[in-house]
């Protein structure tokens, strides 16, 4: 109907002195953007099906096509902007929720790009990694409260609760088999491999071929339980339970059935076509005591060999969350800021719940070292780290590692067109469709993360040593390192850093 | 045969004799140890007493057969192998499990066989003698759960049952279903072919606990399905 005809965000811009009809773009587009109009021997488009995924102005030889903001628009106001005007229209349509991929894109304030980094001058010299030691390997664990030595004096290590060994303080945070594709996780596991770091599962399970990159796979646990056996929990090197995620705190999932094909509902151990539906809360945790219960249960069934890792979302009492997790038994304590992204989330959720993760980080840190149990648990923050400089502030304002996602993802190609939820990633990311999920090619795909990973350690120690700082130990929690930048004084306060110029 | 007594044990220690133990193992004087049998496979272990929560929990075979009650989250994600529990059991019984049979002789607490699921040979089944809890395989997805309701005079379920259920079949023994189960089930009088199809287990069910098999089949039977898979396909869209 007219009424519910809505503006296309982007529209397709062709040259027609360059193209040459040789109908790449028609085939490379799986939201049928493109087509061949024999009467006139020229291609069309529509683009309203257009996403920005930029496949076709990638792949076409004469870089004839452009995707633009679409000039065409409603009445402009500064209260209801075309998005507002088009959800209402898409709602009323429907009488369906809204629902958006990847993260929260609104313009809320970075505060990342509001702290700058220290340097050395004169004084406690500089650095240079290129020839003096530097130190990024990092160690996530509950560790002891004192040292013990043994009977010949030496140090003992033989009562270390377990830990997990990273050669670089960045791991891929957890995306499920079925949210992304085979091709992608193959990638993600070959990578963490290749760096000395992790990667984890999602609560998708296990893919079987995938089991030989257990040693470098934390393996997750969430409120379905999906995939969720024995040998899987024995084939991680850490399992983590998820509680929250930062793009939907508070609320579940739902695979649809669609997706649910033969290999995930293997992998993921419930019937094929059927949805698979991960319930907002774990039926089993009212409290942190019930929460203790399922860490200790697989601690029990993994015989403590593992750091038990549990994920929240960054929400408005993170502080206290995070001290009941510490007094858990889990190992480990991950953070996932407002940013995260995901494969399908409500818009509203999305877009309004939760909170920014510098400043969960900066106070949970705070508070667990107030209450004496910082040594209690590792922290990891993930949900909007996109360089190495988010790296070292995130450490320096007290994390012991981060969680990368997006990055990773657009490191394998994704454009961040923001429709995963559709399932038809024409960059073989997001997708089950077998012509789809090959355009990713993983011997491709893993090395292109090693490279972003390994360059990203560069730059840590490159900033690291210009701080006269040589190791990870040293900076982190250091937020004498940082200073804010056109922050308030709350937000100063929060974040436990000086203003510039202090 | 291995016997251990648990007095006074704590819940970790006696976990670690279990799994240094093999075959046969008998725990005696069993006091809410938790945690008993996690992820265990390829033994048979007898308690004497009440085990405590998470009995079973990630069971990948064996069988645990309790002569007493059990608590909460019984065979919680359990892959297969066998619980018996001879008198009653806690909430959240079977939570998640998708493999493997849960007998229970007496009653279960609140959503109990919740969000059981199923793929391929792996097909689990609780049976439960007497009457089960509120939220009764809430967000079911696969398996089958059969309520008999030994000795009650009414539905033998609490309020709200089957809610979220979208896979695998629920069974109960009663006149009359409770009238506030969800709109996206069918109920209906099991027929013969339904009957047949859990005959075998309510016999080993009978034979388990020494239950006469002609009151266990007797009355009426319903069973309960989803219908459909995907319940919530016409609740998003997107911008």
């Amino acid at each position: 109907m007219a009424i519910d005809y809505n503006i296309s965000e982007y529209d397709v811009v062709r040259d027609p002195q360059r193209c040459i009809a040789c109908r790449v773009c028609e085939r490379q587009c799986a939201n049928e953007v493109h087509w061949f109009d024999a009467e006139t021997g020229k291609m069309r488009s529509d683009e309203s099906k257009c996403v920005d995924c930029h496949r076709c102005v990638s792949l076409c030889p004469t870089h004839a096509l452009k995707i633009v903001k679409n000039p065409d628009t409603f009445r402009l106001n500064g209260q209801w902007d075309n998005a507002a005007i088009g959800e209402v229209f898409r709602q009323a349509e429907t009488g369906g929720m809204l629902l958006s991929s990847m993260g929260n894109p609104k313009n809320y304030p970075i505060y990342w790009d509001k702290m700058l980094i220290n340097a050395s001058q004169v004084t406690n010299p500089s650095i240079d990694p290129l020839r003096e030691p530097m130190e990024t390997r990092t160690f996530l664990g509950k560790k002891p409260d004192r040292l013990e030595r043994g009977a010949d004096g030496a140090l003992r290590t033989d009562n270390l609760p377990p830990q997990l060994e990273l050669e670089v303080p960045i791991m891929f945070s957890a995306m499920s088999y079925g949210s992304i594709s085979y091709n992608a996780h193959e990638s993600l596991a070959r990578a963490a491999t290749e760096l000395g770091t992790y990667y984890n599962t999602g609560e998708g399970g296990l893919h079987e071929d995938f089991y030989s990159y257990g040693p470098h796979t934390i393996v997750q646990v969430a409120s379905g339980r999906f995939g969720v056996h024995q040998k899987f929990l024995e084939a991680g090197a850490a399992i983590e339970i998820k509680i929250g995620q930062g793009a939907k705190p508070g609320i579940g999932g739902h695979l649809p059935g669609a997706k649910i094909s033969a290999d995930v509902s293997r992998t993921r151990m419930i019937p094929q076509g059927s949805d698979a539906i991960s319930p907002a809360p774990h039926h089993d945790i009212y409290s942190i005591e019930d929460l203790r219960q399922l860490v200790y249960s697989l601690k029990e069934a993994t015989n403590y060999k593992k750091p038990i890792i549990v994920k929240i979302a960054a929400v408005h009492n993170v502080a206290a969350i995070a001290s009941g997790i510490a007094r858990s038994g889990a190992d480990i304590i991950a953070i996932d800021g407002f940013r995260g992204g995901t494969g399908a989330a409500p818009t509203r959720i999305r877009d309004n719940v939760g909170i920014p993760i510098e400043l969960a980080l900066a106070s949970v840190d705070e508070r667990l070292r107030q209450e004496k149990i910082r040594s209690n648990v590792s922290l990891v923050v993930g949900g909007s780290i996109r360089n190495s400089a988010d790296v070292v502030k995130a450490i320096a304002l007290g994390a012991d590692a981060v969680y990368i996602g997006t990055a990773a993802l657009l490191a394998l190609g994704c454009h961040l067109c923001r429709t995963c939820q559709n399932g038809k990633c024409n960059w073989g990311i997001a997708t089950q469709r077998p012509d789809l999920v090959k355009r990713l090619n993983p011997d491709i795909g893993y090395k292109r993360l090693v490279n972003l990973v390994s360059a990203w350690q560069h730059e840590i120690m490159e900033m690291m040593g210009g701080m006269g700082i040589n190791s990870i130990e040293a900076l982190r929690g250091n937020r004498l390192m940082l200073r804010g930048i056109g922050l308030n004084e709350k937000e100063l306060e929060i974040l436990g850093i000086k203003h510039a110029g202090e | 045969m291995t016997r251990i007594d648990a007095a006074e044990k704590y819940f970790q220690q006696l976990n670690e004799e279990i799994r240094g133990a093999s075959g046969e193992i008998v725990i005696d004087n069993c006091c809410g140890q938790r945690y008993i049998g996690a992820g265990m496979s390829g033994k048979d272990l007898l308690i004497n007493g009440v085990p405590g929560n998470d009995l079973g929990c990630y069971l990948n075979g064996g069988t645990i057969r309790v002569k007493g009650n059990a608590q909460d989250q019984t065979g919680d994600t359990m892959n297969e192998g066998t619980v018996v529990v001879e008198g009653s059991s806690g909430d959240a019984t079977g939570y998640a499990m998708r493999g493997g049979k849960i007998f229970v002789r007496g009653n279960v607490g609140y959503r109990a066989g919740i969000h059981m699921k199923a793929y391929q040979d792996h097909q689990p089944l609780i049976i439960v003698g007497g009457e089960a809890g509120s939220f009764l395989g809430e967000y079911q997805a696969g398996g089958t759960i059969i309520v008999l309701g030994l000795g009650s005079k009414k539905a033998p379920m609490g309020n709200l049952c089957c809610a979220g259920m979208h896979g695998g079949r629920m069974f109960v023994r009663c006149e009359e279903l409770p009238d506030d189960l969800p709109s996206q089930v069918n109920t209906a009088v099991a027929s013969l072919d339904d009957m047949a199809s859990i005959e075998g287990s309510l016999k080993e069910f009978c034979k388990t606990f020494e239950i006469s098999e002609k009151e266990a089949f007797s009355g009426r039977f319903y069973l309960i399905t989803p219908n459909t898979k995907n319940p919530y396909r016409a609740l998003y869209t997107f911008y």
